[in-house]
């Protein structure tokens, strides 16, 4: 029954505990009101036939409704609103106050990304990475303008404001992953400013809590055997091994760095004021001697990764850039934004 | 439908040599026009004015709907999508729905339903016209500068930082604001100081409650968004940092005083329309409204509880969790006024005497969206559902059913009901009612796709969206276009019937209320003699007095052989 009325309105899965008592009361809701609209409707084209006029200049006699059916009918309905309010407040307080003994979680917005610190000094761009069954308690708060912390299978939203600390709580019920969405209009790229929460079972969760320091000689060389594949694809493994998304994304969304979606071959305007194509010119000497060509509108803080990268793994990365030129710039689930800051080895969300 | 053209008596032009002298044809100059003084000419000044801005949003809802017909870019990119979105808002809410039925309708059937010669203030009610236009003209030079692209909310400290021409926008909408202040005040003096000799406060047509109830609302409103906006404006252009949290100024703040006005302002949308409505289920029921008083002070309970509610619109803003118990019980306050008036309508018709026209056509529509909208808004004043649906589609949908729907239904009802009236013509009843049906299912294929869009977790604004929600996009859209077409179609068989329409008697609709009283289209002074009501405005026991055409001798409406010259 649940997920037959969940299925005809479109709500999404109920991922946390609270969940199902909201869509619980929304059935009820929409089903008491859309009862008595259909009423209320269904009665006027009764009326519309049962006293459709039959001559013209047809009279008809005064008639005054009773005031006890007026009160009756407006009695009946502000009760039933009440309960709604009853319900639906108690929800509300519930959701709003998060249980003692909550994980906690920093949640940092800024146009157009997510920053979540966990408590260990450990942080990630864009992905949530909770445990099951536990209560997650986030404390939010924006750099910038407002944004709104909005996950659908939770049925959890809060906007998210500058110099102001909201903090909500959820505790999710199934494992997997979920859409993160701001839902507050944000600027230019509000509808690309998603994420999402990676639910792990506990064993999955504590080998992910141990998986994070990995930045050992035999992971890394693991790492690059398996980047067998072709140049561009090593190129992936190669950025993602060395830090690079860090600071540069791959969906268009400017970030410490600019980002690499649609980068080559097109125009780029510099601090200075010169505007340069970004060919591999531009782009190995980027990664020799960042501060050369410092890009408007960021920061150079870029270290050089001179003597540290190899031949190869350049070329991979140009590839793999190369690959990037016409990447769309789309609300894109799929990709690796989990970069743990300490270190270097990502975490990749399955889609 | 035989019984169609029940009503029209062709009235030969010029009949036995004596032209008869209307509002219209009384001058022609451009000058006759622009500087007029007769509420009747600045009534269509403003109806001409509001059907162009209509145009105008409706062009860019149908440019926002076509761009979502894929979930990447279709033809727009994101800056301009957000620019477009923000001035439909703007357009829609500020030049078209606020002013639309007051300033059109109101100034035209106000004083003739209160046996007037004019409003109050004959002169500021130009005057108005002229700020009116001034602001229109503001929200204009800021679309050409290239829009603004905060979202019609103008949320700080977004609204503070935005590259887009925010301050022209605040500029033109705070100029509107005195345009529509000045329409209140006249419009409450007038009803106060302008009724015809006996005619007591229940005496009144019911439309005339629900405009005072509106101006009420106006005047007591509108200059908190003029403060509110006014400072966005400074904070962007001065930097003044009163919204920004950043110079220690608190951006809920302004979210409080946005909606302290813009919680009413869906009423100062919405209440004219429930009077049209009013007087249209009751002509075309042949019938008294089943509860006069209900209605009346219906009107007024919701202007007064209306100010109590804006805080439903922040639930996950940032408020205490007594402010939002006490916001979702009074936001369920507010719907039992409205309940009211939706059951004293639907009663009406009980032992009437109903016939099917295209403003009844549009009393439907009215019903339907308000009904099934107005149980959204209950829904989402549900603290806990509200948490779901804030800043969704559902929301967008609940909106455009209950606000949107309503003001664009009862205006096109009143468009249609006074047609006849204001220009002495009569518009094709079989188009009437075609073009009502299409626009209904148009809205209905539009905004009902919206609804499950919002369940499924769409947020509003968005550019790009998840592909899962094409298909329910794609019906929007389509249905957008039917209601576009649809409008259009309308706007073409209302010119066709302005120009070459059958000539309308002085009351087409056996009405009792007092603008039939007079010929169509009425004199320069509304009534060529003090005229006396005799008749309730809801008296349908008796046949209509009649009304004497003494210029052209020809006698208008004649119902029973009962004339009365």
């Amino acid at each position: 029954m649940n997920n037959l009325l969940r299925g005809w309105l479109n709500l999404p899965p109920q991922a946390s505990t609270y969940a199902r008592s909201l869509d619980l009361l929304h059935y009820f809701v929409i089903a008491s009101t859309m009862v008595g609209a259909t009423f209320v409707f269904l009665l006027a084209l009764y009326f519309l036939t049962r006293y459709h006029r039959q001559r013209p200049y047809e009279l008809t006699s005064r008639v005054k409704t009773g005031v006890p059916i007026e009160f009756a009918i407006i009695g009946g309905l502000q009760v039933l609103f009440l309960v709604f309010w009853v319900i639906g407040a108690t929800q509300y307080q519930h959701v709003m106050n998060a249980p003692p003994g909550a994980m906690q979680v920093y949640v940092t917005a800024k146009q157009w990304m997510w920053k979540f610190s966990y408590p260990d000094g450990s942080a990630s761009m864009d992905v949530l990475t909770v445990p099951l069954g536990k209560p997650i308690k986030l404390v939010m708060t924006s750099r910038d303008v407002i944004h709104s912390f909005y996950v659908p299978a939770f049925r959890a939203k809060h906007d998210v404001v500058p110099g102001r600390y909201y903090t909500i709580w959820f505790t999710a019920n199934t494992p997997g992953l979920f859409n993160i969405e701001c839902a507050e209009y944000c600027g230019v790229d509000h509808s690309r400013m998603l994420g999402l929460v990676q639910v792990l079972s506990d064993e999955d969760y504590r080998r992910w809590l141990d998986g994070r320091p990995v930045a050992t000689e035999e992971g890394l060389a693991g790492a690059s055997a398996r980047g067998g594949g072709d140049l561009a694809e090593r190129g992936r493994e190669v950025a993602s091994r060395r830090g690079c998304f860090n600071c540069h994304t791959l969906d268009g969304q400017p970030h410490v760095g600019p980002s690499w979606a649609g980068l080559y071959m097109s125009s780029v305007r510099l601090t200075d004021g010169r505007t340069v194509v970004a060919d591999e010119a531009y782009l190995t000497r980027s990664m020799m001697d960042p501060q050369a060509d410092v890009v408007a509108g960021y920061k150079g803080v870029m270290p050089t990764y001179r003597g540290a990268l190899e031949e190869p793994e350049v070329a991979a990365l140009v590839e793999f850039i190369k690959t990037l030129q016409n990447t769309p710039f789309a609300p894109s689930m799929q990709l690796p934004k989990v970069v743990p800051e300490t270190q270097g080895q990502p975490q990749e969300p399955k889609p | 439908m035989t019984t169609i053209d029940v009503g029209v008596i062709p009235i030969p032009h010029g009949r036995g040599g004596v032209r008869r002298e209307t509002y219209l044809n009384i001058a022609h100059t451009v000058k006759s026009w622009a500087l007029t003084t007769d509420h009747k000419r600045i009534g269509i000044l403003y109806l001409v004015t509001t059907i162009m801005t209509l145009g105008l949003g409706g062009a860019f809802a149908l440019i926002l709907r076509t761009e979502h017909l894929t979930p990447q870019m279709t033809f727009l990119d994101a800056y301009t999508y957000n620019r477009m979105f923000t001035m439909h808002g703007i357009v829609m809410v500020w030049l078209f729905m606020i002013p639309s039925i007051p300033t059109a309708f109101g100034n035209f059937v106000l004083p003739i339903m209160l046996g007037a010669k004019d409003v109050a203030f004959p002169r500021l009610n130009l005057l108005s016209y002229y700020i009116y236009l001034a602001g229109v003209v503001w929200v204009l030079v800021a679309l050409w500068m290239g829009g603004c692209d905060t979202g019609w909310t103008f949320y700080t400290p977004y609204s503070a930082h935005s590259p887009s021409a925010v301050v022209p926008t605040v500029l033109g909408i705070f100029i509107l604001g005195w345009s529509t202040i000045i329409t209140g005040v006249n419009f409450i003096v007038t009803t106060h100081t302008m009724r015809v000799k006996g005619m007591g406060w229940f005496r009144m047509p019911l439309f005339v409650w629900n405009l005072y109830a509106v101006s009420i609302i106006q005047v007591l409103a509108t200059p908190v968004l003029a403060i509110s906006l006014a400072i966005v404006g400074l904070d962007h252009w001065f930097d003044w940092g009163l919204f920004d949290p950043a110079r220690g100024g608190d951006p809920v703040l302004y979210q409080h005083l946005f909606w302290f006005y813009s919680h009413p302002a869906v009423y100062i949308m919405i209440l004219p329309a429930m009077g049209v409505i009013a007087e249209v289920v009751c002509t075309f029921s042949h019938k008294n409204p089943s509860s006069y008083k209900a209605i009346a002070y219906s009107a007024l309970g919701i202007a007064f509880v209306g100010f109590l509610t804006w805080g439903h619109h922040m639930f996950v803003a940032g408020m205490s969790q007594f402010d939002a118990a006490a916001f979702g019980v009074l936001s369920m306050l507010v719907a039992i006024f409205s309940a009211i008036k939706v059951f004293t309508w639907v009663l009406t018709m009980r032992k009437g005497s109903v016939v099917l026209r295209t403003p009844l056509v549009y009393f439907f529509a009215f019903l339907f969206l308000f009904v099934f909208g107005g149980m959204t808004g209950v829904a989402v004043a549900t603290e806990s559902l509200d948490i779901h649906w804030h800043d969704t589609y559902f929301i967008v949908a609940h909106f455009h059913f209950i606000m949107v729907g309503g003001t664009l239904t009862g205006w096109l009802a009143g468009l249609h009901y006074w047609f006849p009236k204001m220009t002495g013509r009569m518009y094709n009843e079989r188009w009437g009612i075609t073009g009502a049906t299409l626009v209904f299912a148009g809205f209905f294929l539009t905004f009902f796709p919206q609804f499950l869009l919002g369940n499924a977790g769409m947020p509003r604004r968005y550019y790009y969206y998840n592909p899962v929600y094409q298909p329910l996009h794609v019906v929007s859209t389509v249905g957008s276009w039917l209601l576009g077409a649809a409008m259009l179609m309308t706007l073409g068989y209302l010119l066709v019937a302005l120009f070459a329409g059958p000539r309308a008697s002085a009351n087409p609709w056996d009405s009792r209320s007092y603008e039939w009283y007079t010929p169509s289209p009425p004199p320069k002074h509304n009534f060529t003699k003090e005229p006396v009501f005799a008749l309730d405005p809801y008296d349908y026991t008796v046949p209509f007095p009649g009304v004497g055409d003494e210029a052209d001798g020809s006698l208008a409406r004649d119902p029973g052989g009962a004339a009365n010259g």
